[in-house]
């Protein structure tokens, strides 16, 4: 349904820097479309990261996160770190990707 | 030796560690916070995170442009030296004040790097939550084209 992620994880001195790349509309319920109708709202809310099955990040999104959402953070860990990325959408839609910390 | 004795030590440490680790006592939000997201003004996103107006913190550091040619894309930063486990942002003049919250377990570092719509020219505050207080960093973004209409 949709697109997949892409996600990108580096270790070095011991700390992980993990960027994701969603690809979403995270529509805002502001916009109006060309007949002037308002498009509704339609947006990730809710994301959670996880690396060798232990969270490493969770975050809540409002529509006002930009439109391919991109998120970097970093956390303690290791090369070789199987990182497990999912989230779900206002609509119920959900995504999941993984990634290998190198 | 009493096995049973044996037995329920053993298991009593394997609980104990996994305690220790926060494997069992991690209730993580899972739950997306709609009255936050909802709250149309800082005091109600305050109120909804359980503070009144935080102080303001040299320890909360936010890095943004101070202008931004277009609203619909605003990269922001927020960093702090104290050991956070929330942090959100907040956009003071957008239709829903709460952008986004980030809840951070121990061992993430308090970092976190994304992108941001704002309808107009506004004050974005970064809260981070330490030891179960909140504090803040502000700054003025100017935007010459809003992220939000349209």
């Amino acid at each position: 349904m949709s697109d997949p992620m892409r996600v990108r994880a580096t270790e070095k001195d011991g700390i992980v820097d993990v960027k994701i790349l969603m690809k979403h509309d995270m529509e805002s319920g502001q916009r109006k479309d060309a007949a002037g109708k308002v498009v509704p709202a339609w947006f990730i809310n809710v994301l959670n990261v996880k690396a060798q099955g232990k969270d490493v990040f969770n975050a809540q999104f409002g529509p006002a996160v930009s439109k391919d959402p991109f998120l970097n953070f970093k956390y303690k860990g290791s090369k070789g770190d199987k990182i497990v990325v999912s989230w779900v959408d206002t609509k119920g839609d959900k995504r999941t990707d993984e990634a290998t910390a190198s | 030796m009493n096995k049973q004795r044996r037995d329920l030590l053993k298991y009593s440490a394997v609980f104990g560690l996994m305690a220790s680790a926060g494997l069992i006592s991690t209730a993580q939000a899972e739950e997306w916070n709609k009255a936050a997201f909802e709250g149309k003004s800082l005091d109600d996103v305050f109120k909804a995170l359980g503070t009144s107006t935080p102080d303001k913190s040299s320890a909360v550091t936010l890095n943004a442009p101070d202008i931004a040619e277009n609203g619909a894309v605003v990269p922001v930063s927020v960093t702090s030296s104290l050991k956070a486990d929330q942090i959100a942002i907040l956009v003071e003049k957008n239709p829903s004040t709460l952008a986004a919250q980030f809840f951070l377990p121990a061992g993430t570092e308090a970092f976190v790097t994304t992108r941001i719509k704002m309808g107009q020219t506004s004050n974005v505050y970064a809260l981070v939550k330490a030891d179960g207080k909140w504090a803040m960093a502000v700054k003025e973004i100017k935007v010459t084209l809003g992220g939000c209409g349209g």
